[in-house]
């Protein structure tokens, strides 16, 4: 026994203090390290424009916001990217999607019902959304039958519909932008009047970390009542305080970046009142925020809680042993696609929205974003592996690196690319090295 | 030993056919099963066993013939109408999803809700921890994914699944292929625990030794067709070979 640090004993108490409470809070080391290299391209794009420009603009309320409004479409389709990745499959169209989706949706409530209805009528908005998330999953289920029943693999289905849909927006309104659209509607798409301000926003927090502890507190419950080991009490308080402290961040940040002077001088107009001295709204909350995060709340169960999830990882891991479980591989395949669809409808309702308009260019590229955050946070191409709350930190990270480049000056497009095609390609890197090591 | 022939059979297979791509996989073979009986399925590579169990086990469906459980002829069209009556499959190549835990796994396609219809993993946990401890105790391992378990403690997840579901009719094919000497034993074991409690097995099986230890009657094909069924008491080691090897039934042939 020379070599003492081969033996147990000395590997347990050289276990730091890291460690320690890594195994004891139970935290992802992998989802810590994302979180990281976010954190870490914040900082440096704030560094660098304060260090060589005229100050560092990245981590300001506004630019936080609107980095968090920018995530909420490609976030919300990477929830669904990372389900149709772990079953073995790709889905190239959902840029296409968002196009068409967001053409009709426009083309509906702009062109075709206001005539009949009249423009402005309550309903308008609602028509425009269930049909957009309609459409959407009719599209989605209709690539997942060719790929199901049809054996064609899901590149070439949805290559094919990257192509096809593109076409079919373009020839729905002879190229023509759609504009403006209803001015509900548009609230999805977020703005000053698609947030829900300071007092929302606390609510929300309060919700948040209200849902926080309750869930810990069951998880609790649940381990004692089977006699599992239990995470230590400082373990819990610790994790508690960590996810309610970054919700309690994030809400002191959007109420403190307050309505542009235009926006205030309109509202107070609409009152009939002079713009008081030291006005301040703060603008809370973005609508299309919210629903990403309900997406991400509702994938999360659906992935981890629900036997539908399950059978998603058990396609990923063994196809054949998921079909002799079973478990009708075909049907998932066409609701996964559906799903996925849906998600790019409700994505093309937030685009347009947030443009207030429909154009055929909407949601180009946004494929590759999509792929992309899936893949940065972890969904592994080969299958079986992948976690929601992964993409969407793979999205805000894609995001990040967008919006980053263009706040520091390198807005031109070609470095944009660059460096986003570099991202993509370290980060799966770093993943392929993480996983050996930890195996 | 007391031959368990009499009435009617749990399972039986009546002139199953299947051919893939005009390559005859199974012709017009019939086998049966009791309760309470272990019947070895022999022959090479390629015979057909492993092609007429699937489509006991819903994995394939015949061209021709029909299944019998009870005496009542029923239709298998998938692995759910399979595990619907009761037949539960232990393949060889385990069928395990390696991305997913020792209890995902064994609750795959049945899993356990609560009442708001989510998905009780403690509960799921709870139970394989339980039938785990009786199967293989080795097995410690339950929040990893089971690529990280030896063969053994992935065989034994895999007889865990059929096992904990209450089988009738098991169907194991070659289940010790993969396993050391003393995982062996407990497998041997376990079929004659189970066999006791009155399941029916139809075992493949290439290992002659278990087959004369293990088996009552063994069922021999070659190139598709049924060589013929024998008891095993009534019958050599050698004689069961020459039904392998050369398609010969024995004179004393059951």
């Amino acid at each position: 026994m020379t070599d003492k640090s081969h033996s147990p004993q000395t590997a347990a108490t050289s276990e730091g203090a890291l460690g320690r409470f890594m195994r004891a809070t139970e935290i992802d080391p992998r989802l810590l390290g994302m979180v990281g290299a976010l954190l870490l391209i914040w900082l440096s794009f704030h560094l660098y424009g304060a260090i060589l420009l005229d100050g560092g603009t990245f981590l300001t309320p506004r630019n936080l916001w609107n980095l968090s409004v920018q995530t909420a479409s490609i976030g919300i389709m990477a929830t669904g990217m990372v389900l149709v990745i772990i079953t073995r499959n790709i889905d190239l169209s959902v840029g296409s999607i968002v196009g068409v989706v967001g053409m009709y949706a426009g083309l509906l409530q702009v062109e075709w019902l206001p005539p009949s209805m009249g423009l402005g009528h309550p309903a308008l908005w609602i028509i425009a959304v269930v049909f957009g998330i309609a459409l959407g999953t009719l599209i989605g289920a209709l690539h997942g039958s060719l790929i199901a029943f049809l054996n064609i693999p899901s590149f070439i289905v949805t290559l094919g519909g990257l192509l096809l849909w593109r076409g079919v927006a373009f020839l729905a309104s002879d190229g023509r932008t759609i504009s403006p659209v209803d001015p509900t509607f548009a609230l999805i798409g977020g703005g000053p009047y698609g947030s829900i301000g300071s007092t929302g926003s606390w609510i929300v927090c309060a919700l948040a970390c209200a849902g926080v502890i309750w869930m810990m507190v069951r998880g609790r419950a649940s381990r004692k009542l089977h006699g599992f080991a239990m995470r230590p009490m400082w373990a819990e308080y610790t994790m508690a305080i960590i996810n309610c402290g970054v919700i309690l961040i994030a809400t002191l940040v959007v109420n403190s970046y307050g309505w542009p002077k235009g926006i205030l001088k309109d509202y107070y107009a609409t009152l009939g009142q002079e713009v008081p001295e030291g006005a301040f709204i703060a603008h809370g909350f973005a609508i299309p925020v919210l629903i990403l995060a309900a997406v991400t709340i509702a994938m999360t169960i659906l992935m981890t809680r629900t036997r539908f999830g399950r059978y998603v990882f058990a396609i990923g891991g063994n196809p054949e042993a998921a079909t002799l479980s079973g478990i009708n591989t075909r049907a998932m395949t066409v609701k996964i696609f559906a799903l996925m669809g849906g998600l790019a409808g409700i994505a093309a309702v937030i685009a347009s929205a947030r443009l207030n308009s429909a154009t055929n260019a909407l949601g180009d590229l946004d494929e590759l974003l999509v792929i992309a955050a899936a893949v940065v946070g972890g969904t592994s191409l080969a299958g079986g592996v992948g976690t929601i709350s992964g993409a969407i930190i793979g999205a805000l990270i894609l995001v990040s690196l967008q919006t980053g480049m263009v706040l520091i000056g390198f807005g031109d497009g070609s470095y944009r690319k660059i460096v986003i095609g570099l991202a993509l390609v370290l980060a799966v890197y770093l993943d392929i090295v993480y996983r050996k090591r930890i195996k | 030993m007391t031959n368990p022939k009499t009435g009617t059979p749990l399972v039986e297979l009546r002139d199953i056919s299947i051919a893939f791509g005009g390559i005859k996989a199974v012709d017009h073979v019939t086998v049966d099963l009791y309760p309470g009986e272990v019947v070895g399925l022999l022959g090479h590579n390629g015979a057909g066993k492993s092609t007429l169990i699937k489509c006991l086990s819903g994995a394939y469906k015949a061209d021709s013939g029909d299944v019998f459980i009870n005496g009542e002829r029923v239709e298998i069209n998938n692995p759910r109408d399979a595990r619907a009556q009761n037949i539960e499959t232990i393949y060889q190549t385990l069928a395990l999803a390696d991305n997913l835990d020792a209890a995902s796994n064994l609750f795959l396609g049945r899993e356990i809700v609560n009442g708001m219809g989510f998905v009780d993993e403690s509960k799921m946990e709870a139970e394989t921890r339980k039938i785990m401890a009786r199967l293989n105790p080795t097995v410690r391992k339950f929040k990893v994914p089971v690529s990280a378990l030896s063969g053994g403690q992935r065989q034994s997840v895999a007889i865990a699944r059929a096992v904990y579901f209450n089988a009738k009719i098991l169907i194991m094919d070659e289940p010790t292929a993969a396993l050391g000497p003393q995982e062996t034993q407990m497998v041997s074991e376990l079929i004659l625990e189970l066999k006791a409690q009155g399941l029916g097995i139809f075992l493949i099986e290439h290992d002659i030794h278990n087959v004369m230890k293990l088996c009552d009657r063994a069922s021999v094909m070659k190139n598709g067709q049924l060589v013929g069924t024998v008891n095993v008491a009534d019958v050599t080691d050698e004689d069961i070979l020459g039904m392998i090897i050369l398609g010969k039934k024995p004179a004393k042939a059951a």
